[in-house]
């Protein structure tokens, strides 16, 4: 494997919420109530099922309760031994599957605070991703704005699969305050399953959800490039979260070639996809779902014609690798330091 | 017939004598819109001209994403005797089998009775665009073979339909689409593999159709480039549902053709679905091999659109991942990305690959000496 070198930034770590009960300090007293009284279960999103060998690496399952759930376990697992100095909290906690706007709301409001108090006030390496509630727009900017004006806030953070695709213009209030509030958007597997979780309705298992993130992120690529969404926050830093990275070049490709047939449908869109892709998308590094022959990883970084798309990830506590080896074998000396500082630091400016 | 043959003789340059090929993706039309009803029994005349078709969608005509140009086919495909592109045999002879010397055409006809909500319907629409294809093309052209169109959502009535066609050597596949009520693997379809991989007929799978699903699993999105794009999500979303239904390795002489949704995809889902299932593999104990080696054995690519990165070798590497063995050389004729045979495969293939790229590999996976 290719060597780690100290002062990484992991961008993508997954602090668990313990339990719904564990928010109720960050709720108000009527959704207290409503928590209590209506007797609501944990919200735990079938995307990650708690004992599957997916959610949480052997060695970084605790014997109890949820993987990640705990600062101490998390900073001995990775924190320390990959020398971090920063490492960007994206929590998973099932929020956007209730289908109430209001209760969304309340929930995110709460997910945040949480984040703030209990992970970002205790170890000064971490940084939050603000969770929105995307059903109402007005509400998620509410809230972007509302988190924004704590600095250790450092992206906004969404579901790959969600009501709607993400290039939809009623989406963009969102992104124009990330844009001003010098956020990335992150985009992460996962689905509030409003849904079918693939395009061709509702398969039967688990692992064909987890395949089908790959699926999602293209077509959400396609959307937020194809609405002009780049187009009019020409700033904006996207990053594909957990997204798998061997699909992006031949999926470009295609789209690129579509695009060349029948662009005046959209001619808003003034810039080949492949450069858009290059200017305002990025990826995190873990799933790397490519076979483990450095040959057939260099030719991949070749066809992507860009060593700035990628960047580093644990995907911590989920199942990606073993050991220490989260960065696959091949890569350059030159590349691992644009992977694991340099490209983090141009996609997030507000991580110093 | 003999006077087409001349006339597409005389079409074709004597300078410009072509390698022969197979065209693996050809759309034929009808030419009016009654000219399945010699095929369909009075009831279901009755029941077009009142009813209509009841698909999984709104629109009584047409396609809810326009398309591009008029039936999303070449501008310069309409015959001159009148009718929609692709609709006539001559011109079709003309303008795509004479002058590319296409020694196997394979028939695989869209706006069928394929994702229909009348299941009943749809089983008659399908038995009658079988007939019409014998009638109006296989039996005129050798080189033309016809695919066994199914009613999708009924596999029992579908695998009736492949049953009464098997052994009928006009036919060489038996024909569905991508998109369906459900996901490709789920046990609804199955008796249409039993029966395919009985009567010794590949089953492609062509990009589109209609199941009611949005074509993102985010909702539905705005543009027909989306939609377009989208269907190489479908494909692989369907093709990884196959594989983890355990369809291989239930059916192991099953065959199946992805049609019209490109092949780039196909190396990084195999190494997705590998890597996940040696995760996962409990959840799925009927599935016992690594997901892509039952590709590998068991799935073709058609290749149009073809995959058209910037620098060649990128796109000899995607071959090499598939296999040069795997691809089947398409045109789409009459539909506008047509892709013209001699411009698809750039200089730097070896003269066996690229025989088996345009002709060998088709000859053999659809027994045609």
């Amino acid at each position: 494997m290719a060597s780690l070198i100290a002062g990484g930034i992991d961008c993508d770590v997954h602090p668990a919420v313990p339990h719904l009960t564990s928010l109720l300090p960050y709720l108000n007293d009527y959704w207290r109530d409503q928590v209590t009284t209506r007797g609501m279960v944990d919200l735990v999103s079938q995307s990650y099922p708690q004992n599957s060998p997916i959610t949480a690496r052997p060695d970084w399952r605790p014997e109890t309760g949820k993987p990640g759930e705990s600062l101490e376990t998390m900073q001995r697992h990775v924190l320390d031994p990959f020398q971090l100095s920063y490492a960007i909290c994206n929590p998973l906690y099932g929020v956007q599957m209730v289908f109430s706007e209001d209760m969304q709301a309340a929930f995110c409001r709460a997910l945040n605070d949480w984040l703030a108090k209990e992970w970002l006030d205790r170890d000064a390496r971490l940084r939050g991703s603000i969770v929105i509630p995307t059903q109402s727009v007005e509400k998620a900017v509410a809230e972007i704005e509302r988190c924004a004006q704590d600095k250790r806030f450092v992206q906004v953070l969404m579901l790959v699969m969600g009501d709607t695709p993400l290039g939809k213009r009623a989406l963009w209030p969102i992104y124009e305050a990330a844009e001003r509030l010098e956020l990335a958007v992150g985009i992460h597997a996962g689905s509030a399953y409003h849904n079918p979780p693939t395009a061709v309705g509702w398969g039967s298992y688990h692992i064909e959800d987890y395949v089908g993130q790959a699926q999602a992120f293209q077509t959400q690529l396609t959307s937020l490039i194809v609405e002009g969404v780049f187009a009019k926050y020409a700033r904006l830093k996207m990053v594909m979260l957990e997204s798998g990275v061997s699909w992006i070049a031949p999926y470009l490709w295609r789209l690129h070639k579509f695009w060349r047939g029948v662009r005046m449908e959209t001619p808003w869109v003034d810039r080949a996809p492949l450069e858009i892709v290059r200017s305002n998308i990025r990826f995190s590094l873990q799933p790397f779902d490519a076979p483990p022959e450095p040959e057939t990883l260099i030719r991949l970084f070749e066809h992507m014609q860009s060593d700035e798309l990628v960047l580093f990830s644990t995907d911590y506590p989920h199942w990606q690798f073993d050991g220490q080896d989260a960065l696959p074998e091949g890569l350059s000396p030159d590349l691992v330091r644009k992977i694991m500082i340099d490209n983090p630091h141009a996609t997030y400016p507000r991580l110093t | 017939m003999n006077i087409q043959f001349r006339e597409s003789q005389e079409a074709a340059s004597p300078l410009t004598v072509r390698t022969a090929i197979a065209d693996c993706d050809i759309h034929p039309a009808r030419a009016t819109r009654t000219e399945l009803y010699p095929y369909l029994a009075k009831r279901w005349q009755h029941h077009l001209e009142v009813y209509g078709v009841h698909a999984y969608q709104g629109m009584m005509e047409g396609p809810p994403y326009p398309k591009a140009q008029p039936n999303a086919s070449r501008r310069d495909a309409y015959p001159p005797e009148g009718g929609p592109q692709g609709s006539s045999l001559s011109f079709m002879q003309k303008q795509l089998l004479d002058p590319n010397n296409v020694q196997l055409g394979v028939l695989n006809p869209l706006n069928t009775g394929q994702g229909i909500r009348n299941h009943e319907l749809s089983a008659a629409l399908c038995s009658a665009i079988n007939d019409w294809q014998i009638d109006k093309w296989t039996s005129k052209d050798k080189r033309l073979k016809a695919s066994i169109v199914v009613g999708n959502e009924d596999g029992l009535s579908a695998a009736a339909e492949i049953r009464e066609r098997a052994g009928d050597k006009n036919f060489v596949q038996v024909l569905l689409l991508s998109r369906n009520v459900e996901p490709l693997g789920q046990r609804r379809y199955w008796p249409i593999y039993q029966a395919a991989e009985e009567a010794g007929l590949p089953v492609g799978v062509h990009a589109f159709g209609f199941g009611g699903n949005p074509i993102t699993p985010s909702g539905w999105p705005s543009y027909y480039i989306e939609e377009m794009v989208g269907h190489s999500q479908c494909q692989q979303s369907a093709l990884a549902s196959i594989v983890l239904e355990g369809v291989f390795e239930r059916f192991p002489k099953l065959k199946m053709v992805m049609i019209e949704a490109g092949f780039g995809w196909a190396p990084s889902l195999c190494w997705r679905l590998d890597k996940a299932w040696q995760r996962l593999r409990s959840e799925v104990p009927h599935v016992k091999r690594p997901p892509s080696e039952y590709i590998r054995e068991q799935v073709w690519w058609t290749t149009q659109p073809m995959e058209d990165p910037e620098r060649r070798e990128d796109l000899f590497d995607l071959i090499k991942w598939i296999g040069w063995d795997k691809l089947l050389f398409a045109t789409d004729y009459p539909h506008w990305d047509y892709d013209e045979p001699s411009r698809v495969l750039p200089a730097g293939v070896s003269e066996a690959n690229r025989e088996a790229f345009y002709l060998g590999n088709a000859k053999k996976l659809y027994g045609i000496s």
